[in-house]
Protein backbone atom coordinates (compact mmCIF):
# COMPACT_ATOMS: atom_id res chain seq x y z
CA UNK A 1 0.00 0.00 0.00
CA UNK A 2 2.71 2.40 1.05
CA UNK A 3 4.70 1.51 -2.03
CA UNK A 4 1.63 2.05 -4.19
CA UNK A 5 1.22 5.55 -2.76
CA UNK A 6 4.88 6.20 -3.49
CA UNK A 7 4.43 5.18 -7.13
CA UNK A 8 1.33 7.37 -7.50
CA UNK A 9 3.12 10.34 -5.96
CA UNK A 10 6.02 9.89 -8.41
CA UNK A 11 3.61 9.80 -11.33
CA UNK A 12 1.73 12.96 -10.39
CA UNK A 13 4.77 14.91 -9.28
CA UNK A 14 6.41 14.21 -12.65
CA UNK A 15 3.35 15.64 -14.41
CA UNK A 16 2.68 18.70 -12.28
CA UNK A 17 5.60 19.66 -10.04
CA UNK A 18 8.66 18.41 -11.93
CA UNK A 19 7.21 18.94 -15.38
CA UNK A 20 10.06 18.18 -17.77
CA UNK A 21 9.40 20.97 -20.22
CA UNK A 22 8.26 23.82 -18.04
CA UNK A 23 10.28 23.23 -14.88
CA UNK A 24 13.31 21.15 -15.84
CA UNK A 25 13.88 22.52 -19.35
CA UNK A 26 14.16 19.18 -21.11
CA UNK A 27 12.71 18.93 -24.60
CA UNK A 28 12.41 22.65 -25.32
CA UNK A 29 13.08 22.17 -29.04
CA UNK A 30 9.91 20.17 -29.79
CA UNK A 31 8.03 22.33 -27.29
CA UNK A 32 8.79 25.44 -29.34
CA UNK A 33 8.95 23.79 -32.74
CA UNK A 34 5.98 21.43 -32.89
CA UNK A 35 3.42 23.12 -30.63
CA UNK A 36 1.85 25.33 -33.29
CA UNK A 37 -1.00 22.94 -34.08
CA UNK A 38 -2.93 20.86 -31.58
CA UNK A 39 -2.87 17.62 -33.58
CA UNK A 40 0.87 17.73 -34.20
CA UNK A 41 1.42 18.54 -30.53
CA UNK A 42 -0.60 15.47 -29.52
CA UNK A 43 1.12 13.26 -32.11
CA UNK A 44 4.58 14.31 -30.99
CA UNK A 45 3.70 13.81 -27.32
CA UNK A 46 2.35 10.31 -27.94
CA UNK A 47 5.58 9.41 -29.71
CA UNK A 48 7.59 10.85 -26.82
CA UNK A 49 5.63 8.90 -24.16
CA UNK A 50 6.06 5.72 -26.17
CA UNK A 51 9.81 6.13 -26.68
CA UNK A 52 10.49 7.35 -23.12
CA UNK A 53 8.84 4.31 -21.52
CA UNK A 54 10.47 1.87 -23.95
CA UNK A 55 13.90 3.51 -23.53
CA UNK A 56 13.63 3.23 -19.73
CA UNK A 57 12.42 -0.36 -20.08
CA UNK A 58 15.65 -1.20 -21.89
CA UNK A 59 18.27 1.11 -20.36
CA UNK A 60 17.49 0.63 -16.64
CA UNK A 61 18.24 -3.13 -16.53
CA UNK A 62 21.26 -2.59 -18.78
CA UNK A 63 22.67 -0.02 -16.37
CA UNK A 64 22.07 -2.22 -13.30
CA UNK A 65 23.01 -5.65 -14.63
CA UNK A 66 25.55 -4.82 -17.31
CA UNK A 67 27.29 -1.50 -16.64
CA UNK A 68 27.20 -1.27 -12.84
CA UNK A 69 27.84 -4.98 -12.38
CA UNK A 70 31.01 -4.74 -14.46
CA UNK A 71 32.17 -1.32 -13.23
CA UNK A 72 31.49 0.30 -16.58
CA UNK A 73 29.30 3.14 -15.29
CA UNK A 74 31.29 5.73 -17.20
CA UNK A 75 30.04 4.27 -20.50
CA UNK A 76 26.48 5.35 -19.59
CA UNK A 77 26.17 8.32 -21.97
CA UNK A 78 27.51 6.54 -25.02
CA UNK A 79 25.56 3.32 -24.41
CA UNK A 80 22.27 5.10 -23.69
CA UNK A 81 22.34 7.36 -26.73
CA UNK A 82 23.12 4.44 -29.02
CA UNK A 83 20.33 2.35 -27.45
CA UNK A 84 17.89 5.20 -27.96
CA UNK A 85 18.99 5.69 -31.58
CA UNK A 86 18.62 1.97 -32.33
CA UNK A 87 15.31 1.76 -30.47
CA UNK A 88 13.81 4.65 -32.40
CA UNK A 89 14.86 3.10 -35.72
CA UNK A 90 13.44 -0.26 -34.62
CA UNK A 91 10.11 1.24 -33.56
CA UNK A 92 9.91 3.04 -36.88
CA UNK A 93 10.48 -0.17 -38.86
CA UNK A 94 8.03 -2.21 -36.77
CA UNK A 95 5.29 0.43 -36.95
CA UNK A 96 5.76 0.80 -40.69
CA UNK A 97 5.38 -2.93 -41.23
CA UNK A 98 2.66 -3.89 -38.77
CA UNK A 99 0.73 -0.77 -37.84
CA UNK A 100 0.63 1.57 -40.82
CA UNK A 101 -2.13 3.82 -39.43
CA UNK A 102 -0.14 4.47 -36.25
CA UNK A 103 2.99 4.96 -38.35
CA UNK A 104 1.25 7.57 -40.45
CA UNK A 105 0.30 9.59 -37.39
CA UNK A 106 3.50 9.19 -35.34
CA UNK A 107 6.07 8.39 -38.02
CA UNK A 108 7.15 11.94 -38.85
CA UNK A 109 7.98 12.67 -35.23
CA UNK A 110 10.04 9.57 -34.54
CA UNK A 111 13.34 10.65 -36.19
CA UNK A 112 13.18 13.90 -34.19
CA UNK A 113 13.11 11.97 -30.94
CA UNK A 114 16.61 10.48 -31.18
CA UNK A 115 18.23 13.80 -30.44
CA UNK A 116 15.49 14.93 -28.07
CA UNK A 117 17.04 15.66 -24.72
CA UNK A 118 14.00 14.56 -22.70
CA UNK A 119 14.44 10.92 -23.71
CA UNK A 120 18.14 10.72 -22.82
CA UNK A 121 17.39 12.94 -19.83
CA UNK A 122 14.71 10.64 -18.41
CA UNK A 123 16.89 7.55 -18.75
CA UNK A 124 19.89 9.21 -17.08
CA UNK A 125 17.80 10.78 -14.31
CA UNK A 126 16.05 7.47 -13.61
CA UNK A 127 19.38 5.81 -13.03
CA UNK A 128 20.52 8.73 -10.85
CA UNK A 129 17.35 8.69 -8.76
CA UNK A 130 16.32 5.06 -8.51
CA UNK A 131 19.50 2.97 -8.80
CA UNK A 132 19.94 3.30 -5.02
CA UNK A 133 16.44 1.85 -4.49
CA UNK A 134 17.52 -1.45 -6.03
CA UNK A 135 19.36 -2.28 -2.80
CA UNK A 136 16.64 -0.83 -0.58
CA UNK A 137 13.45 -2.23 -2.12
CA UNK A 138 14.72 -4.79 -4.63
CA UNK A 139 15.06 -4.50 -8.39
CA UNK A 140 11.38 -5.01 -9.15
CA UNK A 141 10.21 -1.94 -7.28
CA UNK A 142 13.04 0.30 -8.50
CA UNK A 143 12.23 -0.80 -12.04
CA UNK A 144 8.54 0.00 -11.50
CA UNK A 145 9.49 3.41 -10.08
CA UNK A 146 11.61 4.31 -13.07
CA UNK A 147 8.94 3.15 -15.53
CA UNK A 148 6.23 5.14 -13.73
CA UNK A 149 8.56 8.13 -13.69
CA UNK A 150 9.14 7.84 -17.45
CA UNK A 151 5.41 7.57 -18.11
CA UNK A 152 4.71 10.54 -15.83
CA UNK A 153 7.37 12.60 -17.56
CA UNK A 154 5.83 11.70 -20.92
CA UNK A 155 2.32 12.69 -19.83
CA UNK A 156 3.72 15.89 -18.33
CA UNK A 157 5.29 16.64 -21.70
CA UNK A 158 1.92 16.05 -23.34
CA UNK A 159 0.10 18.31 -20.89
CA UNK A 160 2.60 21.12 -21.48
CA UNK A 161 2.45 20.71 -25.26
CA UNK A 162 -1.36 20.66 -25.40
CA UNK A 163 -1.76 23.61 -23.03
CA UNK A 164 0.86 25.60 -24.86
CA UNK A 165 -0.57 24.95 -28.32
CA UNK A 166 -3.74 26.61 -27.04
CA UNK A 167 -1.81 29.56 -25.64
CA UNK A 168 0.10 29.87 -28.86
CA UNK A 169 -3.01 30.13 -31.01
CA UNK A 170 -3.97 33.26 -29.06
CA UNK A 171 -0.44 34.67 -29.11
CA UNK A 172 -0.16 34.35 -32.91
CA UNK A 173 -3.15 36.65 -33.31
CA UNK A 174 -2.03 39.13 -30.67
CA UNK A 175 -0.70 42.51 -31.63
CA UNK A 176 2.71 42.76 -29.98
CA UNK A 177 5.73 45.02 -30.63
CA UNK A 178 7.51 44.27 -33.90
CA UNK A 179 10.72 42.97 -32.32
CA UNK A 180 8.81 40.53 -30.11
CA UNK A 181 6.99 38.88 -33.04
CA UNK A 182 7.63 35.17 -33.51
CA UNK A 183 9.89 33.37 -31.09
CA UNK A 184 10.48 36.07 -28.44
CA UNK A 185 6.80 36.45 -27.58
CA UNK A 186 6.44 32.66 -27.66
CA UNK A 187 9.19 32.42 -25.04
CA UNK A 188 7.59 35.08 -22.88
CA UNK A 189 4.24 33.27 -23.00
CA UNK A 190 6.06 30.01 -22.16
CA UNK A 191 7.37 31.85 -19.13
CA UNK A 192 3.83 32.68 -18.01
CA UNK A 193 2.68 29.08 -18.61
CA UNK A 194 5.64 27.91 -16.55
CA UNK A 195 4.70 30.39 -13.83
CA UNK A 196 1.26 28.80 -13.60
CA UNK A 197 2.90 25.41 -13.02
CA UNK A 198 4.84 26.83 -10.08
CA UNK A 199 1.49 27.02 -8.30
CA UNK A 200 1.51 23.21 -8.04
CA UNK A 201 4.54 23.30 -5.73
CA UNK A 202 3.84 21.36 -2.54
CA UNK A 203 0.59 19.85 -3.82
CA UNK A 204 2.01 16.30 -3.96
CA UNK A 205 3.27 16.39 -0.38
CA UNK A 206 -0.12 17.52 0.82
CA UNK A 207 -2.16 14.99 -1.12
CA UNK A 208 -0.03 11.89 -0.65
CA UNK A 209 1.62 12.82 2.62
CA UNK A 210 5.13 11.85 1.53
CA UNK B 1 47.02 37.91 -45.29
CA UNK B 2 43.77 37.18 -47.07
CA UNK B 3 44.04 33.62 -45.81
CA UNK B 4 44.39 34.80 -42.23
CA UNK B 5 41.40 37.04 -42.56
CA UNK B 6 39.14 34.24 -43.75
CA UNK B 7 40.27 32.02 -40.88
CA UNK B 8 39.43 34.81 -38.46
CA UNK B 9 36.06 35.28 -40.10
CA UNK B 10 35.21 31.62 -39.47
CA UNK B 11 35.68 32.22 -35.76
CA UNK B 12 33.80 35.53 -35.61
CA UNK B 13 30.98 34.06 -37.72
CA UNK B 14 29.96 31.83 -34.82
CA UNK B 15 30.36 34.63 -32.34
CA UNK B 16 27.96 37.14 -33.91
CA UNK B 17 26.61 36.52 -37.39
CA UNK B 18 25.56 32.93 -36.77
CA UNK B 19 25.39 32.98 -33.00
CA UNK B 20 24.05 29.49 -32.26
CA UNK B 21 21.70 30.46 -29.44
CA UNK B 22 20.40 33.89 -30.32
CA UNK B 23 20.32 33.69 -34.12
CA UNK B 24 20.17 30.03 -35.08
CA UNK B 25 18.13 29.14 -31.93
CA UNK B 26 19.94 25.87 -31.28
CA UNK B 27 20.68 24.31 -27.92
CA UNK B 28 17.81 25.97 -26.10
CA UNK B 29 17.59 23.42 -23.27
CA UNK B 30 21.01 24.07 -21.68
CA UNK B 31 20.60 27.79 -22.39
CA UNK B 32 17.54 27.93 -20.20
CA UNK B 33 18.62 25.39 -17.62
CA UNK B 34 22.16 26.28 -16.58
CA UNK B 35 22.02 30.09 -16.74
CA UNK B 36 20.98 30.58 -13.12
CA UNK B 37 24.56 31.56 -12.25
CA UNK B 38 27.41 32.99 -14.32
CA UNK B 39 29.86 30.33 -13.13
CA UNK B 40 27.56 27.54 -14.39
CA UNK B 41 27.15 29.31 -17.72
CA UNK B 42 30.91 29.62 -18.18
CA UNK B 43 31.42 25.99 -17.20
CA UNK B 44 28.73 24.76 -19.57
CA UNK B 45 30.10 26.98 -22.35
CA UNK B 46 33.63 25.68 -21.85
CA UNK B 47 32.50 22.05 -21.80
CA UNK B 48 30.41 22.49 -24.95
CA UNK B 49 33.27 24.36 -26.69
CA UNK B 50 35.74 21.55 -26.02
CA UNK B 51 33.28 18.97 -27.33
CA UNK B 52 32.49 21.13 -30.38
CA UNK B 53 36.14 21.64 -31.35
CA UNK B 54 37.07 17.97 -30.87
CA UNK B 55 34.02 16.51 -32.57
CA UNK B 56 34.23 18.96 -35.49
CA UNK B 57 37.91 18.09 -35.88
CA UNK B 58 37.38 14.32 -35.89
CA UNK B 59 34.23 14.36 -38.02
CA UNK B 60 35.95 16.56 -40.58
CA UNK B 61 39.01 14.28 -40.63
CA UNK B 62 36.77 11.25 -41.20
CA UNK B 63 34.33 12.92 -43.60
CA UNK B 64 35.51 10.88 -46.61
CA UNK B 65 35.56 7.59 -44.67
CA UNK B 66 32.11 7.70 -43.04
CA UNK B 67 29.48 6.26 -45.41
CA UNK B 68 26.60 8.61 -46.03
CA UNK B 69 23.95 6.07 -45.00
CA UNK B 70 25.19 5.68 -41.44
CA UNK B 71 26.61 9.16 -40.90
CA UNK B 72 24.24 10.05 -38.05
CA UNK B 73 25.05 7.09 -35.78
CA UNK B 74 28.76 7.67 -36.49
CA UNK B 75 28.51 11.37 -35.57
CA UNK B 76 26.56 10.58 -32.40
CA UNK B 77 29.15 8.00 -31.33
CA UNK B 78 32.02 10.45 -31.90
CA UNK B 79 30.21 13.21 -30.00
CA UNK B 80 29.25 10.87 -27.15
CA UNK B 81 32.88 9.79 -26.79
CA UNK B 82 34.05 13.36 -26.32
CA UNK B 83 31.17 14.15 -23.97
CA UNK B 84 32.15 11.16 -21.83
CA UNK B 85 35.76 12.40 -21.75
CA UNK B 86 34.69 15.91 -20.73
CA UNK B 87 32.35 14.43 -18.13
CA UNK B 88 35.21 12.44 -16.57
CA UNK B 89 37.53 15.48 -16.56
CA UNK B 90 34.89 17.71 -14.94
CA UNK B 91 34.07 15.03 -12.36
CA UNK B 92 37.75 14.71 -11.46
CA UNK B 93 38.84 18.36 -11.41
CA UNK B 94 35.68 20.41 -10.85
CA UNK B 95 33.24 18.30 -8.80
CA UNK B 96 31.26 21.42 -7.78
CA UNK B 97 30.57 22.21 -11.43
CA UNK B 98 29.56 18.58 -12.00
CA UNK B 99 26.92 18.84 -9.26
CA UNK B 100 25.72 22.23 -10.54
CA UNK B 101 25.31 21.10 -14.15
CA UNK B 102 23.94 17.67 -13.17
CA UNK B 103 22.14 15.89 -15.96
CA UNK B 104 22.86 18.67 -18.46
CA UNK B 105 26.50 17.61 -18.73
CA UNK B 106 25.77 14.21 -20.34
CA UNK B 107 23.00 15.94 -22.29
CA UNK B 108 25.62 17.84 -24.33
CA UNK B 109 25.39 14.74 -26.56
CA UNK B 110 21.95 15.76 -27.73
CA UNK B 111 22.73 19.48 -27.89
CA UNK B 112 21.65 20.35 -31.42
CA UNK B 113 24.49 22.88 -31.87
CA UNK B 114 27.05 20.09 -31.99
CA UNK B 115 25.19 17.75 -34.32
CA UNK B 116 24.06 20.77 -36.33
CA UNK B 117 27.61 22.03 -36.91
CA UNK B 118 28.74 18.51 -37.83
CA UNK B 119 26.02 18.37 -40.48
CA UNK B 120 26.29 21.95 -41.69
CA UNK B 121 30.03 22.57 -41.53
CA UNK B 122 32.39 19.78 -40.50
CA UNK B 123 31.27 17.29 -43.13
CA UNK B 124 32.02 19.75 -45.94
CA UNK B 125 35.16 21.59 -44.81
CA UNK B 126 38.77 20.78 -44.00
CA UNK B 127 40.08 19.92 -40.58
CA UNK B 128 41.51 23.31 -39.56
CA UNK B 129 38.45 25.27 -40.69
CA UNK B 130 36.14 22.86 -38.88
CA UNK B 131 38.06 23.12 -35.62
CA UNK B 132 37.98 26.93 -35.93
CA UNK B 133 34.25 26.81 -36.62
CA UNK B 134 33.86 24.71 -33.48
CA UNK B 135 35.81 27.30 -31.53
CA UNK B 136 33.71 30.18 -32.89
CA UNK B 137 30.42 28.41 -32.27
CA UNK B 138 31.53 27.42 -28.79
CA UNK B 139 32.52 30.98 -27.94
CA UNK B 140 29.23 32.28 -29.35
CA UNK B 141 27.33 29.78 -27.21
CA UNK B 142 29.36 30.79 -24.14
CA UNK B 143 28.75 34.47 -24.87
CA UNK B 144 25.00 34.01 -25.09
CA UNK B 145 24.91 31.85 -21.95
CA UNK B 146 26.98 34.38 -20.02
CA UNK B 147 24.75 37.27 -21.11
CA UNK B 148 21.66 35.43 -19.96
CA UNK B 149 23.27 34.31 -16.71
CA UNK B 150 24.41 37.87 -16.00
CA UNK B 151 20.86 39.15 -16.15
CA UNK B 152 19.44 36.25 -14.17
CA UNK B 153 22.11 36.12 -11.48
CA UNK B 154 22.18 39.87 -10.82
CA UNK B 155 18.40 40.13 -10.61
CA UNK B 156 17.80 36.76 -8.97
CA UNK B 157 20.58 36.52 -6.41
CA UNK B 158 22.08 40.01 -6.43
CA UNK B 159 25.51 38.69 -7.34
CA UNK B 160 27.72 38.35 -10.41
CA UNK B 161 30.11 35.40 -10.43
CA UNK B 162 29.65 35.29 -6.68
CA UNK B 163 30.45 39.00 -6.14
CA UNK B 164 27.70 40.98 -4.40
CA UNK B 165 26.38 43.61 -6.84
CA UNK B 166 23.02 44.60 -5.41
CA UNK B 167 23.18 45.41 -1.68
CA UNK B 168 21.87 42.66 0.57
CA UNK B 169 19.26 45.03 2.05
CA UNK B 170 17.33 44.94 -1.23
CA UNK B 171 15.32 41.69 -1.51
CA UNK B 172 16.19 39.49 -4.47
CA UNK B 173 13.84 38.94 -7.38
CA UNK B 174 14.16 35.16 -6.93
CA UNK B 175 11.73 34.38 -9.72
CA UNK B 176 14.53 35.15 -12.18
CA UNK B 177 16.57 32.14 -11.10
CA UNK B 178 13.60 29.77 -11.37
CA UNK B 179 12.07 28.33 -14.51
CA UNK B 180 9.74 31.19 -15.62
CA UNK B 181 12.60 33.68 -15.30
CA UNK B 182 14.65 31.60 -17.73
CA UNK B 183 12.00 31.70 -20.45
CA UNK B 184 11.36 35.38 -19.82
CA UNK B 185 15.02 36.45 -19.98
CA UNK B 186 15.62 34.39 -23.10
CA UNK B 187 12.56 35.92 -24.79
CA UNK B 188 13.57 39.47 -23.90
CA UNK B 189 17.19 38.95 -24.93
CA UNK B 190 16.09 37.55 -28.26
CA UNK B 191 13.71 40.48 -28.76
CA UNK B 192 16.63 42.83 -28.11
CA UNK B 193 18.73 41.07 -30.73
CA UNK B 194 15.84 41.25 -33.22
CA UNK B 195 15.50 44.97 -32.48
CA UNK B 196 19.20 45.46 -33.28
CA UNK B 197 18.76 43.45 -36.46
CA UNK B 198 15.90 45.62 -37.66
CA UNK B 199 17.99 48.74 -36.93
CA UNK B 200 20.88 47.40 -38.99
CA UNK B 201 18.65 45.81 -41.64
CA UNK B 202 19.76 42.21 -41.47
CA UNK B 203 16.80 40.56 -39.88
CA UNK B 204 16.64 36.79 -40.27
CA UNK B 205 13.75 34.38 -40.09
CA UNK B 206 14.01 32.43 -36.84
CA UNK B 207 12.78 28.89 -36.47
CA UNK B 208 12.84 27.01 -33.22
CA UNK B 209 15.98 24.98 -33.52
CA UNK B 210 16.47 21.45 -34.65
CA UNK B 211 12.83 20.50 -34.89
CA UNK B 212 11.64 23.29 -37.10
CA UNK B 213 12.57 21.99 -40.51
CA UNK B 214 10.95 18.58 -40.05
CA UNK B 215 8.31 19.23 -37.43
CA UNK B 216 5.95 21.54 -39.24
Amino acid sequence: MELGVKLASIFFSMILVNNYVLVKFLGICPFLGVSKKLDSAVGMSCAVIFVMVLATLVTFPIQIFLLDANDLGYLQTIVFILIIAVLVQLIEIILKKYMPPLYNSLGVYLPLITTNCCVLGVTVLNVDNYAADVVKYGFGFAYAESLICAAGAGFGFMLAMVLFSGVRKRVEAANCPECFKGLPITLVSASITSLSFMGFGGIIENIFGV
Amino acid sequence: MAENKSKLSIVTNGLLKENPTLRLVLGTCPTLAVTTAVSNALGMGAAATVVLICSNFVISALRKVIPDKVHLPCYITIIATFVTLVQMIVKAYAPALDTALGVYLPLIVVNCIILGRAEMFACKNNVVDSALDGLGMGLGFTLALTLMATVREILGSGTWLGIQIIPKSIPNFTLMTSAPGGFFTFGCLMALVVWFETKTNNKIDRKAGCCAEKGE
